[in-house]
Parts: C-alpha cells; sequence; structure tokens
C-alpha cells in the first residue's frame, strides 16, 4: 500500500491533541501550536506534490462490507480549498485564544482548549476528505463532541445552555441525515451493487418517485441546520454569543462550511434529479436567510450575535450559488466558503480583543475606539468590508460569481438577492460606526487602554492577507475549484444558460 | 403409550452444563468451606467456570470451517435444544457479558472492604442484627452461584427449540434474579421492595407464557417449534388458538426484554436491586429473552410474519418514544438508564420486525436480521456493563450517589472515568465512532430493507429524543455547579473492575471503529438450524 498522504493529514491534528493532553498545563498550547502549524506545512507540501506530480494521493480500504462503506478518501479541487482553509484558520484561532484558560475563566485547563480545537481540526479535515457517504457522515457527526466542549468550556455564563442548544440542533440534523444514510445504503444496494462511494453513487440509478425525494429532503434539512439556514439557524446566535470569539471562528468558519459541503457533495452529487427538483423551494429559502440574517444583524445589540447574523445571510448567497447550477454560481458558491472562513474568521478575532478588553460585547458600550486603538478599528474595518464583499478582497470575487452565475438562470431572484448586498454594508458600516467613530467615550477610555498587541496581530494578518491576495489575483483558487464545479454539473447532467440579448440573434 | 428415551449430546451442552455444574460446586462450597475461605473461592469458581464455558464455545468456533459445526452441533435432546450459528451467539455473549457483570459483584475496594451486598438479607433493615451482621463482616457469598444459575437459565432458553424448554429456560434464568434484586446493601426496603414487585410481575408474565404454550399444544399438538411452524403453513388447526398462543407466549418474553406495556417493572427494580445486579440483568437478561423471542419468532411463528410485524412495530414504537420521553424527566441516573435500556429495547424490536433474510440468505457479506440484533446486543452490553460500573463508583459519603444532581461536576473532578462514562454514554446514544452507532446502523438498514422505512423513520426521531437523555447525563457530569453539599465522588476501584472498564471501552471504541470482521462473523453464525425429519 502506498504511503496514506491524507489519512496521515487527517489524523496529524489527532494525535497533537493527544499528545497536547498528555504534556504539562503550560507547554500544552506550545505543542498545539506547533502541531498546528506542522499540519499546515504539511498540507501545504501533499497540495504542492499533488500539483507538481500530478500523482493521485486517493486511498481505498473496505472497512464495512456489509453496507457497502468503504475507507476512501481523495483530495479534489473543493477539498483542497476547504483543507487549506481549515488548516490555515486554525494556527490563527490558537494564537488568538493564547491565554484562554488561564485567567481561571472557564471550566477546564488552558491545554484542553488547545486538544479540543485539534479535534475539530481532525475531523473536520477528514470529512473534507472522504468520498465516502458513511466516513463522511461519521466526521460530519463527531465534530459536535469537541466543539460541544468548547463551547460549554469557555466564553459567556450562559454557555451551559447555548451548548447543549447546538448539540442538540446538531445531533438532531446528524439523526435525519441518518436516515438519508440508511435509505441510501438500500437504494444502492436495491441496484445489485452496495456502494457508498460517492462516485460510485453518483452512477447508480438510485430508485425512482418518492423514496429518493424523501431522502433527499432529509439530507437537505441535515445540512440546512448545519450550514445554518433560516429557520434551522436559531441555535447559532446564542451559540455565537457564549462561545469564546475563537471557537465562534471555528465554528462559523469551519463547521458550519460541513453543511455547504455536504449539499453539494450529497445533494447536487448524489441526488441531482432531486436537487433540481427541489431547487425553486431552496433558492427562496435562501433569499429569505439572505434578508433575515441582513436584518436581524442591523438589529442585534451584541456583538458575537451580529456577527453570526451576517454569517447567515452569507450562507444565504452560498446556498443559491449551489443550487442555481450554473458552472459560475456553484464555482462562486464554493469559493465564497473559502472566503467567509477567512474573511468573518479575522473579524470574529479582531472583535474578540476588543471585546476582551471592554468586558462586554454589547454594541452600545463602546465608542470612539479608533482615537486609542487604531489598529484594531482599522483591522475591523477591513476584515468587515471583506465580510460584504469590497471589490479588492476576495469576498467579492465569489458574491459576485454567485450572483451573476444565479441571474443566468433565475435573474429575479439574482436582482433580489443584490438588495442583500446593501443591507450587508448597512449593518457593517453601521457597527463601525458606533463601535468606532465619534468622541472617546468614558467607558472606552477606561476599559480600551492598549492597541493590538504582536501576538494578536499575527492571529490575524495571514487571514487579512489570504483575503487580499485572493481578492486581487482569485485564479489559484479558481482553477482548483473550476473542474469539481464541472463535475458537478456533468453530474448533474445540466449546462450552463447560453446568455441571449433580446432583439438580437 | 412408548416412550423413547431420549438421546443427549453432551458435548453439545457441554457449555451450559459446566456453568450449572460450576454453580452446584459453588452451593457445596457455601455448605462446606469455613466463612473466610468462601469469598474468594467463590469469585475463583464463577470465573474459571465461565473462563471454561467461554473458552469450550470459542474453540469450537474455531472449527467451524466443517458446516454449522458438526458433531457437537445441531439437535441436542431429541431436537428440544438446538446448538446452531445463533446459539452459540447467544452464549458467547451471554456469559461473556456475564462474568464481566461477575467481576462487578466481587469488587470491594469502594466499599470499604465490603460488596454491594447486604450482609444478612434474613435482617429486618435498620435491626441490630443487621448491625451485628455488617459489623461481623458478614457477606452473601452465594450470589455467584445464583448469577451462575441465572446464567445457565438464560443459555437454555436462547437454545430451546420447544416451548416447554423455552419456559424451564425462562423460569430458571428469573428465580436466581428475584433473590438478587433483595439484596442491596443501603436502601434494603426499596430493594426489597424491588424484589416482590420482579417476583409478582415476573410469576404473572411466566403464567401468561406458560398459558400461551398451552393454548400451542392445543393448536399443533406439540411444543416443538418446527411442529408449530408446520401445523400453521398446513393450516389444519384453529387460527384463535394460533393467534392467541402467539400472542401471549410473545407477551411473556416482551415482559423480560422490558418492551411497553410490558416495561412497568423495570425503572423500581433497577433502581432497587444492587447497582451490579442491575448492570447483570439489564445486560444479559435482555439479551436472553431476545434471543428466545427471535427464535420463536422466526422458528415458530415465521410464516405468520405478516400477522406478527404490525403488532411488533407499534409495540416497538410505544417502547422506543414511551422509554426515551419518560427518562429525560428522571432525577436519577439509575433510572435514567432504566428508561434508556426500555428505549433500547425498542430499538432491538425494529430489525426484527424488519425480518430480512431470515430464511434465505444474502449476497455475500451483507448483515440480516439476527447479525444486526446481535451486533446492536453486543454495542448495547458493553456500553451498559460500563455506565453501572462508573455508577457503582459515584458514591458519596459511603454510600452510592444516584442522584443526578449529585453528579455535578464528577466528571472534572475525576477525568478519566468522567471521559470513559461519556464514551458509554455516546456508545448508547448511537454517536459514530462507537459501537452503538454501527448496531444502529445495521439495524435501520436491516429493517428499511425489510421493507419497514417508516418504522425506521419513526425509531430516528425516538433516538434524536433519546440523544436528551444521554446529554443530560454528561451536562450534569461535567457542566453542572455543584449544589451545596450532596456532591459526590467516582472513588478508585480494584484492579478487577479497571480490568472490566478497559474491556467495554476497547470493546465500545473497537467496534464503533472497525466493525468489520464481527460483522461477518455475526452473519455467518446467524441463520437458525432446523432439525431435519420433523
Amino acid at each position: 500500500m502506498d504511503y496514506p498522504f491524507l489519512t496521515v493529514l487527517g489524523l496529524l491534528p489527532l494525535v497533537v491533541a493527544i499528545l497536547v493532553a498528555l504534556s504539562g498545563a503550560k507547554a500544552g498550547r506550545v505543542v498545539g501550536l506547533v502541531g498546528a502549524l506542522a499540519t499546515l506545512v504539511y498540507a501545504a507540501g501533499i497540495i504542492v506534490y499533488v500539483k507538481v506530480t500530478g500523482h493521485s494521493v486517493a486511498e481505498s480500504l473496505d472497512w464495512l462490507p456489509i453496507i457497502g462503506s468503504s475507507y476512501s478518501l481523495d483530495l479534489d479541487g473543493m477539498g483542497l480549498v476547504m483543507v487549506a482553509m481549515t488548516v490555515l484558520l486554525v494556527p490563527a484561532v490558537l494564537v488568538a485564544e493564547w491565554k484562554t484558560g488561564f485567567g481561571g475563566e472557564g471550566r477546564f485547563s488552558s491545554k484542553t482548549f488547545v486538544a479540543l480545537v485539534l479535534l475539530v481540526e481532525s475531523f473536520s479535515l477528514m470529512s473534507f476528505l472522504s468520498f465516502d457517504l458513511l466516513v463522511f457522515y461519521i466526521f460530519f457527526e463527531v465534530t459536535l463532541i469537541p466543539m460541544y466542549f468548547l463551547i460549554g468550556g469557555w466564553g459567556g455564563a450562559a454557555r451551559g445552555k447555548a451548548a447543549a442548544k447546538f448539540l442538540i440542533f446538531g445531533l438532531a440534523g446528524g439523526l435525519i441525515m441518518l436516515f438519508g444514510v440508511v435509505g441510501t445504503t438500500v437504494l444502492s444496494a436495491e441496484t445489485g451493487a452496495v456502494s457508498l462511494n460517492f462516485r460510485v453513487l453518483a452512477t447508480q440509478a438510485l430508485g425512482t418517485g418518492w423514496t429518493p425525494k424523501i431522502i433527499f429532503i432529509a439530507f437537505f434539512i441535515a445540512f440546512a441546520l448545519k450550514a445554518p439556514m433560516v429557520p434551522g439557524h436559531i441555535w447559532l446566535p446564542d451559540a455565537a454569543e457564549e462561545s469564546t470569539p475563537g471557537g465562534a471562528a471555528l465554528m462559523v468558519g469551519i463547521l458550519d462550511k460541513l453543511g455547504t459541503f455536504g449539499m453539494i457533495r450529497v445533494c447536487l452529487g448524489v441526488f441531482p434529479g432531486e436537487s433540481q427538483w427541489a431547487t425553486p423551494v431552496i433558492l427562496i429559502l435562501a433569499l429569505i436567510s439572505i434578508f433575515w440574517g441582513a436584518l436581524a444583524a442591523i438589529g442585534s445589540k451584541n456583538l458575537m450575535r451580529l456577527i453570526a447574523y451576517t454569517s447567515i445571510s452569507h450562507f444565504g448567497f452560498m446556498v443559491m450559488g449551489i443550487f442555481a447550477l450554473t458552472s459560475q454560481s456553484l464555482t462562486g458558491a464554493i469559493f465564497y466558503m473559502v472566503n467567509h472562513a477567512l474573511a468573518t474568521g479575522a473579524l470574529y478575532l479582531v472583535i474578540g480583543y476588543l471585546i476582551k478588553r471592554r468586558g462586554s460585547a454589547n454594541v452600545d458600550d463602546f465608542g470612539g475606539v479608533v482615537n486609542v486603538a487604531p489598529l484594531a478599528a482599522g483591522f475591523t474595518l477591513v476584515a468587515g468590508l471583506a465580510s460584504v464583499a469590497l471589490p479588492g478582497t476576495s469576498p467579492f470575487v465569489s458574491e459576485f460569481l454567485a450572483i451573476a452565475g444565479t441571474w443566468t438562470r433565475y435573474p429575479v431572484i439574482a436582482g433580489i438577492a443584490v438588495v442583500g448586498v446593501v443591507f450587508a454594508a448597512v449593518y457593517v458600516l453601521w457597527m463601525y460606526q458606533r463601535l468606532m467613530t465619534g468622541p472617546v467615550t468614558p467607558q472606552t477610555e477606561k476599559h480600551i487602554t492598549s492597541d493590538l498587541t504582536w501576538r494578536e496581530r499575527w492571529a490575524v494578518i495571514p487571514l487579512v492577507a489570504a483575503f487580499l491576495v485572493l481578492g486581487f489575483w482569485p485564479r489559484p483558487a479558481l482553477g482548483e475549484i473550476g473542474p469539481t464545479s464541472e463535475y458537478y454539473m456533468q453530474t448533474a447532467s445540466v449546462i450552463d444558460p447560453v446568455a441571449q440579448i433580446e432583439g438580437g440573434r | 403409550m412408548d416412550f423413547t428415551v431420549p438421546s443427549l449430546n453432551y458435548l453439545g451442552l457441554l457449555p451450559i452444563l459446566i456453568v450449572l455444574g460450576t454453580a452446584c460446586l459453588g452451593i457445596l462450597a457455601e455448605a462446606f468451606l469455613p466463612r473466610k475461605a468462601r469469598f474468594a473461592t467463590q469469585v475463583g469458581l464463577a470465573v474459571l467456570g465461565l473462563g471454561a464455558a467461554l473458552g469450550f464455545i470459542v474453540a469450537r468456533w474455531g472449527e467451524a470451517g466443517r458446516g454449522l459445526l458438526d458433531p457437537y452441533a445441531g439437535s441436542v435432546v431429541t431436537g428440544t435444544v438446538m446448538v446452531d450459528g445463533p446459539t452459540q451467539v447467544f452464549w458467547l455473549v451471554i456469559f461473556g457479558f456475564g462474568l464481566l457483570a461477575v467481576v462487578g459483584f466481587a469488587e470491594r475496594r469502594v466499599h470499604a472492604g465490603a460488596t454491594s451486598f447486604t450482609p444478612s438479607a434474613a435482617a429486618i433493615p435498620g435491626s441490630q442484627a443487621e448491625t451485628a451482621a455488617a459489623t461481623a463482616g458478614l457477606a452473601h457469598s452465594e450470589v455467584f452461584p445464583l448469577a451462575l444459575f441465572s446464567m445457565s437459565g438464560m443459555a437454555l432458553m436462547v437454545s430451546a427449540n420447544d416451548l416447554l424448554v423455552a419456559f424451564v429456560g425462562l423460569e430458571i434464568l428469573s428465580l436466581p434474579l428475584y433473590v438478587l434484586s433483595g439484596l442491596a446493601r443501603h436502601r434494603r426496603l426499596a430493594s426489597q421492595e424491588a424484589a416482590l414487585k420482579y417476583f409478582l410481575l415476573g410469576a404473572a408474565a411466566s403464567a401468561i407464557f406458560l398459558f400461551g404454550a398451552a393454548l400451542l399444544f392445543g393448536y399443533a399438538g406439540s411444543f416443538s417449534y418446527e411442529t408449530i411452524a408446520h401445523t400453521a403453513t398446513a393450516h389444519t388447526g384453529s387460527d384463535a388458538l394460533l393467534l392467541a398462543g402467539l400472542g401471549l407466549t410473545g407477551v411473556g418474553l416482551l415482559f423480560k426484554i422490558g418492551a411497553v406495556p410490558f416495561h412497568s417493572w423495570m425503572p423500581d427494580v433497577y433502581q432497587g436491586a444492587p447497582t451490579p445486579v442491575t448492570a447483570f440483568m439489564s445486560v444479559c437478561t435482555k439479551v436472553a429473552a431476545v434471543g428466545g423471542l427471535l427464535r420463536l419468532f422466526y422458528v415458530a411463528f415465521g410464516g405468520l410474519r405478516w400477522t406478527w410485524q404490525p403488532v411488533l412495530a407499534g409495540v416497538a414504537i410505544l417502547t422506543i418514544i414511551v422509554g426515551a420521553v419518560i427518562a429525560i424527566n428522571q432525577a436519577d441516573v439509575k433510572r435514567v438508564l432504566a428508561y434508556s435500556s426500555i428505549a433500547h429495547a425498542g430499538f432491538v424490536l425494529v430489525p426484527l420486525v424488519g425480518a430480512l433474510a431470515v430464511q434465505s440468505g444474502l449476497a455475500a457479506g451483507e448483515a440480516g436480521s439476527v447479525a444486526s440484533i446481535m451486533f446492536y446486543l453486543i454495542a448495547y452490553g458493553f456500553a451498559t456493563i460500563g455506565c453501572f460500573t462508573v455508577i457503582g463508583l459515584v458514591r458519596s459519603q459511603g454510600r452510592e450517589a444516584t442522584n443526578l444532581t449529585a453528579w455535578a461536576g464528577v466528571g472534572r473532578r475525576s477525568p478519566l472515568l468522567g471521559f470513559v462514562m461519556v464514551v458509554f454514554l455516546l456508545s448508547l446514544a448511537g454517536i459514530p465512532l462507537t459501537a452503538g452507532f454501527v448496531g444502529k446502523l445495521a439495524a435501520f438498514v436491516a429493517a428499511w430493507r425489510g421493507g419497514y422505512w417508516w418504522l425506521v423513520f419513526v425509531a430516528i426521531v425516538g433516538s434524536v429524543i433519546a440523544v436528551f437523555i444521554y446529554i443530560r447525563v454528561i451536562a450534569a457530569m461535567f457542566f453542572a455547579k455543584p449544589a451545596g453539599e450532596t456532591t459526590a465522588d467516582i472513588a478508585q476501584p480494584g484492579v478487577a473492575t479497571w480490568i472490566v472498564l478497559a474491556v467495554c471501552f476497547v470493546g465500545t471504541i473497537g467496534l464503533g471503529v472497525a466493525p468489520g470482521p464481527v460483522l461477518d462473523a455475526l452473519q455467518a453464525a446467524s441463520s437458525f438450524l432446523i432439525p431435519a425429519g420433523s
């Protein structure tokens, strides 16, 4: 057997997590950060290796033959960018949360935090890499456990309740998905050759009539709860509010991506016909998410909740791009998944620094921060504008592609979605105005006594650099994503609508 | 009337005979050995006896290349006892988990040198005689032979191919349990009440089973499963007798499984009985009853599948929902697990209703109902024995603290045992990478392929509800703030108990990560043998 590149990649953070748990209280975070950086370097190495030599790193091993499941990993374009996003965000979170757990505010020790973050990384990487429905499901599901302890262990006063809400929504979605997994197994077995490999499933004719539709709905509900889409979103603001900023960045940056990722891998990849059948309803749900998230963000008093609601709005754009099913919009949606993690991750971390200094996440408790902490204000502005897709940042590229691609098939939907972009500008700029501008309020002067330290800056700089570089030069990422969206277009056997000019020929 | 001398295949019966013989030896030891030597002798005998029986089954398993284990296997005792694949698996499971439970019986370190059984069952609770017995360090070492007797009854029941033998097995397994449930060291009145309740309801259930057996005898003219099956296919008797017999025997076994609406004894008995006995009952009794039910319904009533499937589907739904919903509101950990155990009885019934590939084979490498039920029970057994073992260790002021409020923060104070407990609870909840998940998956696939997709849907809804149960316990262990002086701690157990926990932990994770070989072995051993020439 060849050297298992991808298994090692997925398990590396897990092994480091065990090492962290075994090391001393102070040494733990150092071990963890080194391990996270090693994962970053190793992942970069694999990507370079694959690109330079053109070898396949796919792995496959029989695992549960009774239901046709095999332990199959592979790295396609979408998986590659998701892996890159994950390995970049995790070290940033660890650096930003360097001091978490040392003030005695947490329920567990600091090294536990680091170990749990690494567990989240390991399980998410495995689900991004897996090409087997059951293996994907398993890792999709177990990411909940470390995240549950991350939310419940550190953060606000009502975190226990928020963590339970997170877990119950997650497990409920997971079990609904289990129904889909069982059904897919049965349908695949009925074709005579049971397999849960995504590529094999794509070629099988899975049942007719209502059965595959019901299974598709089960999958979609599970992913919509994860991603989260209105009305399945109600757990996210609570979980984000009570979580640490780093934990929230991980949650919306990586874990929630599993939802949109699953929509592409499973809904489009395995049930393309049913996806097209459900598209009208899903697009309307996506529009509702875009506006609901934006309006709730405008109305939020709490910064952590505000950013959570902006994410719900962004997930609406992604879902719209996915189900509009044009190669442009799909490429845009996949790229959006990466950019959202970079921009919103950076925003959560910077806002987290301010919240830590001020001791409150209430928007009204700030004011005039730009005068006392100009760097913090600057980073907030850059990350905030990136998250609302200012040209020159990479989210602009993806949002443009998603909307433009949707326009070619559903001009009305795309037209309405554009209005959501305006709302986005409102929530970010108004937040910036209330936090940063104006006279320095007494509370700000009392609490925010220092600007960002070098550690805090270095946590955010890689993320900002990434979305700026990709904003001006998105080609490397789009070049990876393009073939993936082509593949899913072919699986669904749809072609892009040809642009027509009225009256022309 | 002529009488044929039954031909006994002693070699086939050997595992049961070993356990039964060890139990008898234990009784003799109790009578003749000096008090000081008894406890160690009994523990040694029980472990040796079960070990020998297990070793014998495993050794024969190695010879399974020659078809279904001929010449040991097949019809022993003139067709009334069958030693086939399922029997072997169920024996292995019963004796294996029985061994783990018996080790728990012997745990003395956490109780300051005493077992969790009362020093003198005959003394009135709270009386001077009781105190005197405790001070004298008396102990009921006959709990070990009692457990062995119970296990031999279970083993007989899963291999019974005849209603009368099944009834004898049912009684042998039940009677020692009634006694064992009444022997708790602390809260003795509750324990005695539990024993009485269990006895009265259990006796009623046995009577119902016997009544059903009598009706079936009237229908088919025989207690033998094949004769009943043949008569049912040939339609030569009165359908009323057949259906009444089917219902009544079914009720008798469903009672032992703890299916709703025959579950009402479980919470009280599980709570009142000594914790190691609860562990033993919740796993071994359930396995034995499911084994008996499987053979009865698939062999004797296999042809009537379309009659009993809808009814059992209803029972399964009720059991899952009632068990899961009521468990959410329980304040006592043992009661929580009792209701969870009820819910799991419902989950076991789901693939049973599906009846996938019961008679015919499947394509190579697929699992039918019987194999998935066996796997589910094994997964459930590891997690449940593990949970009850940890429960026995959570103590405050010298006795077990089973109230959830007292559990606040125990996981943080003992991270290792807390972590192990979390793994067991997650397995019960069916979270991936644990055995419980694979069990649920195999069970649901079998049921769906058997045509019961809506039952799978309801079962999954039930699983969602059941998740609450386990999250509540985990949240109490790790996130709840200790309230006042009622906090408990996890005591450090002896080596033997650590071994039990390690076995359960490795089993839970191992079967979750690499279930393939075990599932294959179970599928290979999942067809019921029907004696030729009947």
